[in-house]
């Protein structure tokens, strides 16, 4: 109810807007542009411009400037307090990797949270206007990993005529008795970690061969030189063909405006990364680019309990993922698709 | 300034009739409305108010866009047999053709529209002032094939009317350059569709190299049946003369594709179901329904049934020239290609998602308003087309200095 007043009123003050604006064309296009960013007038007039705005690797260093200032300005007043937006280049001779410990995840989903907050995702909102996006979900695999139905092990297709012959399928060919069981990432569990559980979390996986970038139209996501698959946000045009391609369903979209509280909004923004995004566009992990530009580490490996996450610079032969690659028993994710990806997963 | 006049006497032709085309024309303006507030919710309220999800998140919208270009596509069924094999009874009427692949495009360019979270955005795609990942990205190979097919019926078609209309002789050379590029072009369109679809190894279902072959067999029968249909009305409704040697030799390709198509499920079904590994999960989901879940399974079997029997209607030569089974016939194939290319194909695609989970999809009300509105308007432009190309080809549409 309140929900539909408010609407109400909002769509009349939008009317009204454009009506007195409506004089020069100029104006009237100005109107044009709220409507269709359905914001208020103080922030129509910083994303006017962001509509004109190039690809960012097509923008000189002052067209740069001229943006990030734009954006701070509109994100500061927004959220009241002060916003930076980072445009740290990819550091020369790194190339980020990340690997996680399978054996040591409790499925405790620290990181999953962690990352809303660092990152500026949307958050649930009560009207249900606006869901919680995470990057990351935490895949809750049954242990033992294999049913079956002790009544019927012996009974299968062809049956009973051709059982001289050996069962060929056990059970039948529709309901088996012996299946792998499969994983869910919707758990609830009073307690971590689960007596007859395992977790296989998973998250963008910053592939070397990205099917996400090959598909996209208009290059808005594309791979920097430090490996980390990133996108401009205000150059998406949301069709949505990576989410397509993407073997790892690691992109989420952002189907109504982004629903970010004031006070939880994290001001240490990049441009590529964390900055508040917009209705309509892509967005996924990015490897914390704000931070791990700054040699600090992504907000998910600072919060794991128990230290399954591991992530630094694969071209440094000292650094922990390198170690953890020549030593431990290490495994990629759809490792037959041939995307390459710079996640990895190991045991002890 | 013939150009003018042209235009002025195309219009004015097409939309003077009785009350039987204003009363079409305005059940389709209702559509249209819906259409309006549709869009205009989701433009203000983002794609929330569509039933779409990070799990399924081509819906509708890509459903009818991929069916719509098989229809585009299918004017060559016409243009084909009239200039390849010099087919008199087709030729008459290729302009109709013409005129169904602009609409068909224009149909296919607003749902793309709808789909699209930032149709704001939409400049970004154009060389020049954006950036057009091309060669790399298939959906700007679509882009380019979609916008240069409508150009080629746009230069054949008006360019054919605009010569009839002010009596001056066609440049043969001209115009028949155009046309072969065209039958060519065509193919391309439902090719590349294709190409969009099964170059996603992530998507099992759509990783198959029958899809593009699959693709234009059914816009092959579908688009025909299309044709025919609006055939019997213009034969009832105008003067122009359709000969019943026209619409046997379109049912005719129709059967052709038909049976191609079938037979392509069948190979497809078995490919995937005998081994049933991991990878055919989708089309068990489609055709029995997995986990309880079975949205789509009535869909998928009301699809085959149709096929099945337009096909037996089609095969026996008795009921196939009988022109007053084939309108039915027409129509069940149209409906039944439609859901196969939609609720039997792009849906099932991207269900279960590509790390293995379950999520059931239907359109929500502002989506089914949206691709209502998007065929009433792609009908109204081709009911206007056509119209004012029967009185171009009757030569009720003339220039005064005409002879």
């Amino acid at each position: 109810m309140s929900t539909k007043d408010r609407n109400k009123s909002d769509k009349k003050t939008r009317r009204e807007f454009l009506k007195d604006s409506g004089v020069t064309g100029a104006a009237a296009f100005a109107g044009a542009a709220a409507l269709l960013t359905g914001s208020d007038d103080a922030e129509a007039s910083a994303t006017w411009a962001e509509h004109f705005q190039k690809n960012y690797r097509l923008m000189s260093d002052e067209e740069k400037k001229e943006a990030v200032a734009r954006l701070e300005t509109r994100y500061s007043e927004e959220y009241g307090k002060k916003v930076t937006v980072g445009i740290e280049p990819a550091i020369p001779g790194v190339l980020f990797g990340y690997a996680l410990n399978i054996q040591k995840c409790i499925g405790c989903r620290r990181c999953v949270h962690a990352c809303v907050k660092e990152n500026n995702q949307s958050r649930h909102d009560e009207n249900g206007k606006a869901t919680e996006i995470q990057w990351i979900r935490v895949i809750r695999m049954e242990k033992g990993n294999f049913g079956f139905d002790k009544a019927n092990m012996d009974k299968g297709y062809p049956g009973a005529k051709g059982e001289e012959y050996g069962i060929q399928v056990g059970g039948n060919a529709y309901s088996p008795v012996g299946t792998v069981l499969e994983g869910q990432h919707y758990y609830q569990p009073k307690k971590v970690p689960e007596k007859d559980a395992f977790y296989f979390p998973i998250q963008c996986h910053q592939c070397e061969k990205p099917p996400c970038v090959k598909v996209c139209p208009v290059r808005t996501t594309y791979r920097d030189p430090d490996g980390v698959v990133v996108i401009d946000y205000n150059w998406c045009i949301g069709c949505r063909m990576c989410m397509g391609a993407c073997p790892y369903w690691a992109r989420r979209f952002n189907w109504g405006k982004p629903n970010l509280p004031k006070a939880d909004m994290n001001p240490d923004t990049h441009y590529m990364g964390n900055r508040p995004r917009m209705k309509g566009v892509v967005e996924k992990c990015h490897f914390c680019l704000q931070r791990s530009r700054k040699g600090r580490y992504t907000s998910c490996v600072e919060v794991c309990p128990v230290g399954a996450r591991k992530f630094g610079n694969l071209l440094d032969p000292n650094s922990e993922v390198r170690k953890i690659l020549d030593r431990k028993r290490v495994f990629r994710l759809k490792a037959e698709l041939n995307t390459y990806p710079k996640f990895f997963y190991f045991v002890d | 300034m013939k150009q003018i006049t042209f235009g002025i006497d195309f219009l004015t032709y097409a939309l003077k009739g009785g009350s039987k085309l204003y009363a079409w024309l305005l059940f389709l303006g209702f559509f249209i409305m819906l259409w309006a507030y549709g869009n205009f919710t989701q433009i203000t309220e983002g794609m929330i108010v569509t039933n779409l999800n990070d799990q399924v998140s081509w819906g509708l919208y890509m459903s009818n866009f991929v069916f719509l270009v098989g229809v585009a596509a299918a004017a060559v069924t016409i243009i084909f047999p009239a200039y390849v094999y010099d087919y008199k009874p087709l030729k008459d009427v290729v302009i109709i053709g013409e005129m169904l692949a602009i609409s068909a495009v224009v149909m296919c360019i607003l749902f793309v529209l709808s789909h699209m979270g930032r149709p704001d955005r939409l400049w970004h795609i154009i060389p020049g002032i954006g950036i057009l990942n091309w060669p790399n990205s298939m959906l700007t190979w679509d882009v380019a094939v979609l916008n240069g097919y409508l150009a080629l019926n746009l230069i054949c078609g008006f360019y054919y009317m605009y010569k009839k209309y002010t009596g001056e002789p066609m440049n043969k050379k001209f115009y028949m350059t155009f046309v072969y590029i065209s039958i060519v072009w065509a193919f391309s369109i439902h090719t590349v569709t294709g190409f969009l679809l099964n170059t996603m190894p992530t998507r099992p279902m759509w990783f198959h190299a029958v899809v593009p072959i699959k693709f234009i067999v059914t816009a092959f029968s579908a688009g025909p049946a299309f044709i025919i249909l609006a055939f019997f009305i213009i034969r009832k409704n105008t003067a122009l003369e359709i000969k019943d040697e026209a619409i046997n030799m379109l049912s005719t390709i129709v059967t052709f594709c038909l049976s191609i198509s079938l037979f392509l499920t069948l190979c497809e079904v078995v490919t995937e179901l005998y081994p049933s590994t991991e990878h055919s999960f989708s089309l068990k989901y489609l055709i029995y329904g997995k986990h309880g879940l079975s949205g789509l399974v009535a869909w998928f079997w009301a699809a085959l049934i149709m096929n099945i029997v337009a096909f037996a209607l089609l095969i026996n030569p008795k009921t196939r020239k009988n022109h007053s089974i084939l309108p039915f016939t027409c129509v069940i194939l149209f409906v039944g290609i439609w859901i196969e290319k939609g609720m039997a194909f792009v849906l099932p695609g991207m269900i279960p998602s590509p790390i293995g989970e379950f999520v059931e999809y239907t359109p929500s009300w502002i989506e089914i308003g949206n691709s209502l509105g998007a065929w009433a308007i792609g009908l109204t432009v081709f009911t206007i087309l056509a119209r004012g190309a029967i009185g171009v080809q009757l030569g009720d549409v003339k220039h005064s200095d005409a002879n």
